[in-house]
């Protein structure tokens, strides 16, 4: 199954960034595609990590919530910023994570940088290191949302 | 050729968006240290860029170039994590410590400040002692 499905989502990407559905480019498409499933054999002889994650439904509802959290931090960030009194209060301090599977750490990792107020400085084994633009948006972390939504994702 | 209502909501995009990009900018220029700054910018990655391919995204209508912006998106907001951590960590390994506000500086002046350096020292090799700065 692994093989295949990368040949088809690489097929696929390839006809959306094209736009041309002519013969000839359709078959530019198929042998590009295999020339990089190709290449991707060849290293997965090096490196067997799991890198490929088949969408599931709850990634996408995940991904909908990270979004929605995402323009809240926004917009706290941006009242901060704006404020004449600058108030911002920064902090640094490790931050327990139980998720022990690669993916839904790195899911974790990643989310947490990607919404602003929140950095992954450091991942470790029982923590992460976080910086934060003030103490609410840590608790809002320690508080666990984030985490419970990603282990429920069972990854 | 579009709509009233689309190309409204697209204009409403773009302010929104093209505010929000100022607003990073203002940040980066008032936030006081170098981790601070990597929030402001946060703003104007994930949140003003967006907003201005999505006011893109209803003036062109469907077609393939709505799911091309679509795509743009998605490597926007996944390569942005990727950006702001490398950013972060080379920072930290290049000695630079953040900014943990002006309660440390006032308080004892240097006393305090020493104190505090020192914990979060303490506190990194003892990470570094658990052996792994990779996604594991």
């Amino acid at each position: 199954m692994y093989y295949p499905a990368i040949a088809v989502t690489l097929y696929l990407f390839w006809l959306v960034l094209s736009g041309h559905f002519s013969g000839f480019f359709l078959l530019l498409g198929a042998i590009s595609s295999l020339l990089v499933l190709f290449c991707l054999r060849r290293m997965d002889r090096v490196d067997r990590s799991p890198g490929f994650v088949p969408p599931a439904p709850g990634l996408f509802a995940y991904g909908a919530w990270l979004l929605w959290s995402v323009v809240r931090s926004n917009i706290d960030v941006a009242r901060r910023i704006w404020d004449p009194s600058l108030p911002i209060d920064p902090q640094w301090r490790p931050l327990k994570v139980a998720l022990t599977k690669p993916f839904g750490r790195a899911l974790y990792a990643n989310s947490i940088t990607l919404t602003p107020g929140t950095l992954t400085t450091d991942v470790h084994p029982g923590h992460f290191n976080i910086h934060c633009l003030s103490e609410a948006a840590m608790e809002e972390l320690e508080e666990g949302e984030m985490e419970r939504r990603i282990r429920r994702l069972g990854r | 050729m579009t709509p009233l209502v689309v190309e409204l909501v697209s204009d409403l995009f773009f302010i929104a968006g093209g505010f929000l990009c100022v607003t990073g900018g203002v940040g980066l220029l008032r936030f006081p240290d170098f981790f601070t700054r990597i929030h402001a910018s946060g703003v104007t990655e994930t949140l003003a860029a967006p907003l201005l391919l999505g006011g893109v995204m209803c003036r062109t209508g469907w077609s393939l170039d709505t799911a091309k912006l679509l795509l743009v998106i998605i490597f926007l907001l996944a390569t942005n994590p990727t950006a702001a951590h490398a950013m972060a960590r080379a920072a930290l390994q290049g000695g630079l410590k953040p900014w943990l506000g002006a309660a440390g500086e006032e308080g004892n002046g240097e006393q305090g400040n020493g104190e505090q350096g020192n914990g979060e020292q303490g506190r990194r090799d003892a990470g570094e002692g658990e052996g792994s700065s990779s996604l594991r």
